[in-house]
């Protein structure tokens, strides 16, 4: 193994000189401590290293040995219940080896290589020809997940055998014959996780990542292979809500990354998700689920890297032709990682000290999501939905990472202070979030939705503004001075905020909304609305209105469980009915 | 033996370059002999080949380029632990400050810790009542949660803090509990109200104390925090007890950080202070918490002084994004001489939704809060809007929550500085106060609880 030695030491840097044969992005050992590390400067023999464990007590002299291999992720069976920090390394089994606390230097692979898994051949037979990408047999990893076994990218063959059975990732469930030579082909694939894996095309999202949160789906879905990001001040609920559509939306894989934010969070996935059920599946949650977690408290170098091995254990099943989503918790503490190293290696400084090359970091980043047509010869769609918080100091938007995501993504839900003050959440202002797929689902919409779902939504956004403005006009003359068509619209704008927009994602019921349901919600808000307008024209005075019992009803709408929708109709009547009567 | 070095090159504010040194370690422990003998401890910040950068912890007046010998002690900075700190004061580095005896110590830690794996995190659930409405009803603190205090100068932060230290306890049950306080900077009066008052109930016994005051060395304050937080991890998860950490004032700490920053001519993050501000304060930060399968625990209370009362300053906007809420005194309320001044709506305690409840604390406890807020949000609103339009402008409802939210402040948040209210007492106080408004603005309440537990 290739050595050098060891110059500098300053926090997660190491430069080390006598580095001939290594190239950009190795994986080097540093120290007789075997730290791992990445290069990611190369001047001369020097390599500037970030090291993804603590550095104290290393000092100049001490050896660096190089692997030869870039950063990988190991993919396979065993991913999914899996909780990795940010170099893929399995925190439980850390646990069993060194006890309570991360200590330097463990060594332990990321999928366990004893455990069988049951192998079941596709229907591919020896003589068949095989690409990248094709099945050659599953593996049910969970009660939910089906585990695809592909050939690998870059192999092209005839198929010699393959073997059903119980296998380890390491045994060989398949042999390839290529042109030169013939591949053993097992479970368990490396890729470099700073590599975007391959696919055969990408194509238009139009179908929209159902979440059963009503300010999302209703107002600015994001589509499946879609990008979002949440912006906002600490507090505002960003976790929250990056928790409640891991739990709720509809994709079949759920990554979590959680780049250093708190270890607490981390532990309500972990104690959370085994308890609840898929509400499609009727599985637990964790069952589809893979977490990366690299806390704020652990190494600052693994944290940048947690991101990319997020994203690269999620493209895998999304090679499978499953639809994925990834929540990313927070985009700026990778982008401060990135910029700590930047600041040691001495870089010219972009705005706020970040490097230059943030922007195109970032896009590179959410350029791996997609809706994609996979390899392989059966044609199947997959999607990668990527969803990143970001966290701007004090909450303003002109941060350079702010403005570096907006610039790829294509929902944006901004997330106010003021609104999490009046403990109105999820804390979206639904004025300045939008969503660029609203033309591309509208299809999706009418059809599986309803046919005025698009006019009720467009009404509702509208009324909302008005509402913005009528309010400003009410400070300068007063409630009193306006019309009762605009008393209407804000007393309806108060309503759609309140009983439609307001969701309690810790209430049992609340917590979740499916389409139908949301549907039925606006309409009645919607309904009230129209029918109140109507009154006045006979007549009606505001105040009546404001004291009809089935507005109560309506506040409480949010309330009725599922599988009583049909509710709705009594409430309707009720609306129609108490309009009638004044 | 370590060898000693006389080759300090250069003095740059507390730090100091050493030159020709071999096998030297990054964060080493440094010890510089003055020529008349006094001894300054530092730690190396960097090693390039043969040069050592040392941040000395003392600073560095009075330190010259050539009497000076520096050791590298070939370890990091440690504390000696040992049940024997209880009950005890010591420097901000953790030397004996109470003409008490050495501490002999069952081992010595690392003062930098390790990162408690997530995977061995115990979700913190059990509520701590403090005694305060404003908390245990609206901002429930939890066993094992970090929960900052933003204040500002002049206001009450030393009293609530005690006051919490005082009254905290997990309702039924009788445990070993302790305090370690961390003082980073504080003045002498500060310091002192807290050691009286820990002296006066009997706390002091169960108390290990860290001070480095305002006339004491700034730089010494980096490890301050450290100290206290390896004596808490001994306590809580070798000697399982519950402790109580109190931290203050992070501000000062953060400002000897910035000190070090500038002197190494690091690129500044906002407003000077180091890009990696907002990792080295989670390192402390995240050793609140609790650990599977052991009994004790950390529950943390950082204390900052926002500059100029502004929240989005870095120090109070980085310890909000990591810490699990935060407490934030209102100068206004001080000013209509509300004791305790807590701001309840941009206060928060993010770990109250699985500390609250039936078993925990009462069912009803969600929605009344809930509910609480939305009035008081909006009685607040009302008496914005009467400045501008005048009271006469308001809706007989809004001029109900106009008042609802002066008795609010005066009657639930207000309360004497001995008054510890139980849980019960908290939530009855709500009930008493929601009923000045009609039934159907109680919207954030489930009918069943109104039905139960509101008295008209
Ligand atoms: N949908 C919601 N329903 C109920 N409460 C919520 C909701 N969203 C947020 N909250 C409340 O807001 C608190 C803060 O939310 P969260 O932890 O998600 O903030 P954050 O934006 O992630 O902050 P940080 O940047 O500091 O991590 C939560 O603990 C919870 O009390
Ligand atoms: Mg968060």
């Amino acid at each position: 193994m290739e050595q050098g030695t060891i110059i500098k030491v300053s926090g997660p840097l190491v430069v080390a000189e006598g580095m001939n044969e290594a190239k950009m992005y190795d994986v080097v050992r540093v120290s007789e401590k075997r730290l791992i590390g990445e290069v990611i400067e190369l001047r001369g023999d020097q390599a500037s290293i970030q090291v993804y464990e603590e550095t104290g007590g290393l000092g100049p002299g001490e050896p660096v040995f190089s692997t030869g291999e870039p950063l990988s992720v190991e993919l396979g069976p065993g991913l999914i219940r899996s909780i990795y920090d940010g170099i893929q390394r399995p925190l439980n089994v850390i646990r069993e080896e060194v006890g309570d606390y991360i200590t330097r230097g463990v060594d332990v692979p990321a999928l366990n290589r004893e455990k069988k898994w049951a192998f079941q051949p596709s229907s591919l037979k020896a003589g068949d020809e095989v690409s990248a990408g094709d099945i050659l047999g599953t593996v049910q990893e969970t009660p939910t997940v089906v585990h695809k076994i592909l050939v690998p990218p870059g192999l092209q063959g005839v198929v010699e055998e393959i073997k059903g059975g119980e296998f380890t990732v390491e045994e060989t469930v398949a042999r390839i014959k290529t042109d030169s030579r013939v591949v053993e082909v097992n479970m368990l694939q490396r890729w470099p996780v700073r590599k975007e894996r391959p696919y055969r095309e990408k194509i238009s999202p139009d179908i929209p990542l159902i979440t059963g949160q009503r300010v999302v789906d209703a107002f600015f879905p994001v589509a499946k292979g879609g990008t979002a990001c949440v912006p906002g001040p600490f507090g505002s609920g960003k976790t929250v809500l990056q928790h409640a559509l891991a739990k709720w939306c509809d994709a079949q894989i759920i990554i979590y990354c959680g780049c250093g934010e708190r270890g607490n969070e981390m532990t309500d996935v972990l104690m959370e998700f085994p308890e609840l059920d898929d509400p499609r599946t009727g599985d637990k949650l964790i069952n589809r689920t893979v977490m990366v977690a690299n806390t704020s408290n652990m190494p600052v170098a693994a944290r940048e890297a947690s991101i990319y091995t997020a994203i690269t254990i999620a493209e895998y099943f999304r090679d499978m032709g499953y639809s994925v989503a990834l929540m990313a918790d927070s985009t700026s503490r990778w982008a401060e990682a990135m910029r700590e190293m930047s600041g040691r290696l001495e870089e010219m400084p972009g705005e706020e000290g970040y490097p230059a090359y943030l922007p195109t970091r970032a896009a590179q980043f959410y350029e791996r999501a997609g809706r994609v047509k996979c390899l392989g010869s059966d044609s199947r769609e997959g999607a990668l939905s990527v969803i990143g918080a970001v966290s701007p100091p004090g909450g303003d938007l002109s941060d350079p990472v702010v403005q570096a995501t907006l610039k790829v993504v294509q929902v944006f839900w901004s997330l106010e202070d003021w609104l999490a003050y009046e403990r109105h959440f999820p804390a979206i202002n639904w004025l300045s979030s939008y969503s660029l797929y609203i033309d591309n689902l509208e299809e999706y919409f009418r059809k599986e939705v309803a046919e005025d779902w698009a006019d009720m939504r467009k009404g509702a956004l509208k009324i909302l503004q008005q509402e913005a403005e009528l309010k400003e006009i009410a400070r300068l003359v007063g409630v009193d001075a306006l019309s009762p068509q605009d008393r209407l619209t804000l007393d309806t704008a108060k309503s759609l905020r309140e009983d439609f927009l307001h969701q309690n994602a810790f209430h049992e019921v609340d917590t979740y909304t499916s389409f139908a349901k949301q549907y039925r919600m606006l309409r009645a808000i919607i309904l009230f609305h129209n029918q109140a307008q109507k009154a006045f024209q006979e007549g009606m005075e505001f105040k009546k209105l404001a004291s009809l019992p089935v507005k109560e009803e309506i506040a409480r709408m949010k309330y009725i469980p599922e599988d009583k929708i049909q509710t709705f109709d009594q409430l309707e009547e009720k609306v129609k009915a108490q309009m009638m009567d004044n | 033996m370590a060898k000693e070095y006389l080759t300090v090159k250069e003095i740059v504010g507390p730090l100091v370059l050493v030159d020709e040194v071999s096998g030297v370690k990054y964060e080493e422990l440094v010890e510089l002999e003055l020529p008349d003998g006094e001894i300054r401890r530092g730690k190396v910040l960097e090693v390039n080949k043969k040069l050592a950068l040392v941040q000395l912890f003392e600073g560095s007046s009075g330190v010259n380029i050539f009497g000076s010998r520096v050791k590298f002690l070939g370890k990091g900075v440690e504390l000696g632990v040992s049940t024997d700190l209880l009950g005890r004061v010591f420097d901000g580095l953790g030397r004996p400050i109470d003409g008490g005896p050495r501490i002999i110590p069952e081992k010595r830690l690392d003062i930098n810790g390790n990162p408690i794996n997530p995977y061995a995190r115990d979700y913190p659930s059990e509520f701590i009542q403090t005694g305060i409405s404003a908390i245990d009803g609206l901002n429930t603190l939890v066993r094992g949660q970090k929960l900052p205090i933003f204040s500002g100068s002049g206001l009450p932060h030393p009293q609530i803090a005690a006051q919490v230290a005082r009254q905290a306890k997990v309702v039924g049950k009788e445990e070993e509990f302790a305090v370690v306080f961390g003082a980073m900077g504080i003045t002498f009066e500060e310091s002192d109200y807290f050691i009286s008052d820990f002296r006066r109930t009997g706390a002091i016994d169960r108390a290990v104390l860290f001070m480095n005051l305002a006339d004491d060395p700034a730089i010494e304050r980096i490890s301050t925090p450290r100290m206290a937080c390896t004596a808490a991890e001994f306590l809580a998860f070798e000697k399982d007890m519950h402790v109580l950490i109190i931290l203050s004032d992070m501000t000062n700490y953060c400002e000897a950080l910035r000190e070090i920053s500038a002197a190494r001519k690091e690129v500044p993050g906002r407003r000077g202070y180091p890009g990696y501000l907002y990792t080295d304060l989670s390192s402390m930060y995240e050793r609140a918490g609790r650990i599977k399968g052991r009994k004790g625990s950390i529950t943390m209370m950082p204390i900052l002084t926002m500059p100029e009362d502004d929240k989005t300053h870095p120090i109070p906007d980085l310890t909000g994004y990591i810490t699990e809420g935060q407490i934030i005194l209102s100068r206004q309320l001080h000013k209509k001489g509300l004791y305790p001044p807590i701001d309840v709506l941009p206060s928060l305690s993010r770990l109250k939704d699985k500390g609250i409840g039936k078993g925990k604390t009462r069912e009803d406890h969600s929605d009344v809060f809930n509910q609480l807020f939305a009035a008081y949000a909006r009685g607040k609103e009302a008496q914005e809007l009467a400045v501008i339009l005048g009271e006469a402008a308001l809706s007989e409802t809004d001029k109900l929550f106009f008042s609802f939210a002066d008795r609010f402040e005066g009657e639930y948040i207000a309360q004497g500085e001995n008054e510890d209210r139980t849980i019960e007492e908290t939530l009855d106080l709500g009930w008493k106060l929601l009923s000045m408004l009609p039934v159907e603005e109680l919207k954030r309440i489930r009918p069943e609880y109104i039905e139960k537990y509101l008295k008209k």
